[in-house]
């Protein structure tokens, strides 16, 4: 049985490669041959593979192949700008008018229409369908219908704020006002769906079918998928190669290794372990490029050692104890930036990226730290203990850094201590149940390169991602304020105001801004790394 | 013997229950599984209550317990966190690993045991000295060493293997990965061999055989290796179920998708029915390969007989 379908396999994949080759070669200019295949790193995605439902990069990665939303970020500058959408309207910033391009299929021929958006936006948004990522959909009107956050009865199946007018427009109503929400739609989440993910949804998920320049041409779960080329795609952005083999590798070690051997033409993961050979193993073939994620110690406000008056001088302190140039240099050789605001570089200065924002806190002073420390009451209990989790990426080896270099600032080696938890899922519990008892290791990968996303979702009260519970009136005020505000501009400048708050109040300590880093084989070119650290299949040119 | 055999049997399910149930008890200690399901953000409460009931999370442990049990005997052995049937991960991850621990057993027995008659039957010559240095290197050095230097060896500098097996696990391409996972075995093996012919070659029926004038090959063949084979066959029979469920490291060096697989990411993403399912597959695995090797020992010794 299992011999079968390797043959069939097989079989079927040489054919679809020798079918691209015969076509391709020329036309492409670059010196690239368009039916070549490559074979890229995979991990296997942690939920269904269903936009509404995929929110780790492994999944991301298949869904920025085969979708393509209303919107979509530039890969090099992370500019949201219109894919699908002709045009988004509005005048109050709250009733929102999307007309779709005309044109648009899916890769099984079906059209593309304001109906294939706003049935996925329904299903993702249902409470029943147990999507991850339903909260996306909470800015629509109705979503207090279709996902009662108390968990109780749904009363609606879909969202009353989606109204389709016409074969290719359709109206949004949210419940506040959100002036960026337009630049939001280019998360996967927002991206359109076929009939036949709802009509025969078992099948749609072993081979999923989207509208973006790439087909799934068979998906054994757990092990690999191949994607080829849809030589049908209407957009301008086609593939330049002929296909891509995502494989999944448990271990990104042995990764590297098959690219080493030739085995492997891209590894977007390159191992920590790796990161002082890559540049002798790769030369330019190792990029390390921004990366909207950033790293930070949030604090348990729910704690009353850390939310007393004076607490905030003590986590200036800490802050200024924590010496990153060396620790991003040593540890991380570059593939991280000693932060120094809140958000992150990919946003760029008109995003609202603000170099230096954080200003002196975010040097290492260890002997103005000292003095914050003691102005502020000292450390709660004569000692902090940095809590994260132990089994995936390298934060022991960081967190150990940053307490041995908050101990030799403050001259005191048991000041600050690494306290692992042994899974993430129980990390992600403790925080849940406010056990923290001291700063914790808190990340953010951005969903949307927007200086929004960036504060909302972590300093609002009670926001989903807030996990320090960390509240402050004036930052929520402003907050507010900047969503209302129906000017892109204006609205970055009030977001910039709150982040102002959050600095003074050392809301959290900003550590590093992390990089995304990926080699590849001298077969290909043109490979690079958009600001989720996705790399743009579509660009990449095989020889 | 069948009544042996039924006796057998039934002794299973207690250890098949028991087993079951510690194992089960062990994942849900380690807490609540659904909140590493969103990423480094809080579930929204409604979507995690939802999980957990779509998984009965939501149930009392004995009651989680029961419901598992009754579904695994209708042959429902639950759904992975990403959507997957349990039972399709088993029929994808499993004939790797058999192929993995066949290549490993094939090696054991061809390779251990001709090694041990041959050191066993030259006691204390060179041939012996070097293999039981050889034998202790392998023991002392780690699994992950072992792989990870043949790999970086074999399959980037002199390129004579892929260093990652792909994804359908062709036969050809474990024998690396099986010969590093059964290392360590086949030097246990190689030694147990040596010792039991060493001893039994100066047994009464062994000399009676060379007295009689049995060709050399007969003598060593049926009788001296027949007997000792035993602790041998023991050894062995028990390896089955410990190489099956101890390819973690081999697997993930060599990037197999078999069971150490699955076992890894169902304990990293604690689910339960991953994890529960797989170990009872490897408990009923070791129940059964022990049997065999209870029944193997009278086919080797007359003298053993089962009522």
């Amino acid at each position: 049985m299992r011999g079968a379908t390797h043959a069939g396999w097989a079989a079927g994949a040489a054919a679809v490669v020798l079918a691209a080759t015969a076509c391709g070669g020329g036309g492409d200019g670059g010196g690239g041959d368009a039916g070549a295949v490559l074979s890229s790193s995979w991990g296997d995605p942690q939920n269904p593979l269903e936009p509404a439902n995929t929110n780790e990069v492994q999944g991301g990665k298949v869904l920025d192949m085969i979708f393509r939303g209303l919107k979509r970020y530039d890969p090099e500058t992370g500019e949201a700008k219109d894919m699908l959408a002709e045009k988004i309207e509005t005048s109050d910033s709250q009733n929102f008018t999307v007309t779709v391009k005309d044109g648009w299929t899916f890769s099984n021929g079906e059209k593309v229409t304001a109906r294939s958006f706003v049935d996925a936006w329904n299903y993702g948004a249902s409470l029943k369908n147990n999507q991850r990522n339903a909260y996306f959909f909470s800015y629509i009107d109705g979503y207090d219908k279709a996902h009662p956050e108390d968990g109780g009865k749904q009363s609606a199946d879909t969202l009353s704020g989606l109204k389709v007018t016409g074969p290719r427009t359709f109206t949004v109503k949210l419940n506040q006002k959100f002036s960026t929400f337009p630049d939001t739609l280019g998360y996967p989440a927002y991206a359109p769906l076929p009939r036949a993910f709802f009509d025969d949804h078992g099948n749609w998920l072993k081979k999923p079918v989207g509208n973006g320049p790439y087909r799934v041409d068979s998906y054994a779960r757990g092990s690999q998928m191949s994607l080829r080329k849809w030589e049908q795609y209407p957009g301008e952005d086609k593939a330049r190669n002929g296909g891509v083999d995502l494989k999944v590798y448990t271990d990104n070690n042995t990764a590297y290794t098959d690219l080493m051997a030739g085995n492997l033409d891209l590894v977007d993961d390159v191992p920590a372990a790796q990161l002082k050979n890559v540049k002798n193993d790769l030369g330019d073939r190792y990029i390390n490029t921004p990366a909207g994620i950033i790293q930070t110690l949030a604090f348990p406000y729910y704690d009353r050692n850390w939310n007393k008056s004076g607490s905030e001088k003590v986590r200036k302190g800490l802050s200024m104890a924590i010496d990153r140039e060396q620790i991003t240099e040593t540890i991380f050789h570059r593939t991280r930036t000693p932060a120094t605001d809140w958000t992150s570089p990919v946003l760029g200065e008109d995003g609202g990226f603000q170099d230096g924002l954080c200003g002196e806190a975010c040097e290492y002073k260890p002997d103005e730290a000292k003095k914050l420390i003691r102005d502020g009451g000292g450390l709660p209990g004569g000692q902090v203990k940095i809590t994260y989790n132990s089994d995936t990426g390298s934060h022991k080896q960081w967190v150990d850094a940053v307490c041995n270099s908050i101990n030799n600032a403050l001259g005191n080696d048991k000041a600050c201590v690494g306290n692992p938890v042994g899974t993430f899922a129980d990390f992600r519990n403790q925080i849940t149940d406010k056990k923290m008892s001291g700063p914790f290791r808190a990340g953010w990968q951005m969903d949307y390169p927007l200086i929004q996303n960036f504060l909302q979702p972590l300093y609002y009260t009670n926001a989903s991602s807030n996990d320090g519970k960390w509240s402050e009136k004036k930052f929520d005020d402003l907050i507010d304020k900047a969503n209302a505000e129906t000017d892109t501009g204006r609205a970055i400048k009030t977001f910039q105001q709150a982040e102002q708050v959050v600095r003074d109040n050392m809301a959290a300590i900003p550590l590093w801004y992390q990089n995304g880093s990926a080699g590849y084989s001298d077969r290909l070119s043109g490979v690079k790394l958009n600001p989720f650290s996705v790399p743009v299949y579509d660009e990449i040119k095989v020889s | 013997m069948g009544r042996y055999v039924i006796r057998r049997l039934l002794q299973m399910i207690p250890v098949f229950i028991g087993a079951t149930l510690l194992i089960f008890l062990m994942v849900n200690v380690m807490g609540d599984p659904v909140a590493g399901l969103c990423g480094d953000r809080e579930c929204d409460p409604a979507t995690a209550a939802q999980l957990r009931r779509e998984f009965g999370l939501d149930q009392p442990v004995w009651r989680q317990y029961l419901t598992y049990m009754g579904n695994v005997f209708t042959g429902d052995f639950g759904t992975a966190f990403n959507g997957q049937p349990v039972t399709e991960l088993m029929g994808t991850a499993f004939p790797v690993t058999v192929r993995l621990t066949v290549v490993a057993i094939v090696a054991e027995i061809v390779i251990g045991i001709t090694l041990g008659v041959i050191t066993g039957l030259r006691r204390g010559r060179p041939v012996d000295t070097a293999v039981l240095v050889l034998t202790l290197v392998v023991i002392s050095v780690p699994t992950f060493v072992t792989g990870l230097l043949l790999q970086l060896l074999l399959g980037v500098k002199w390129e004579w293997i892929r260093p990652s097996v792909s994804s359908y696990a062709p036969l050809d391409e474990l024998i690396v990965p099986g010969l590093v996972l059964a290392s360590v075995s086949l030097a246990y093996v190689t030694r147990l061999t040596r010792t039991s012919i060493a001893e039994n070659r100066r047994a009464d029926y062994v000399r009676t055989a060379i007295a009689k004038g049995l060709p050399r090959r007969r003598v060593v063949t049926r009788h001296l290796l027949r007997n000792s084979l035993i602790p041998v066959v023991t050894f062995i029979g028990t390896d089955v179920g410990a190489l099956m469920g101890g390819a973690i490291v081999t697997e993930r060096i060599f990037n197999i998708h078999g069971v150490g697989y699955q076992l890894y990411q169902g304990i990293l993403r604690q689910n339960t029915q991953t994890v529960v399912g797989f170990v009872t597959v490897l408990v009923l695995v070791f129940l059964v390969a022990n049997l065999l090797v209870d029944l193997l020992y009278a086919v080797l010794d007359p003298r053993i007989r089962y009522a």
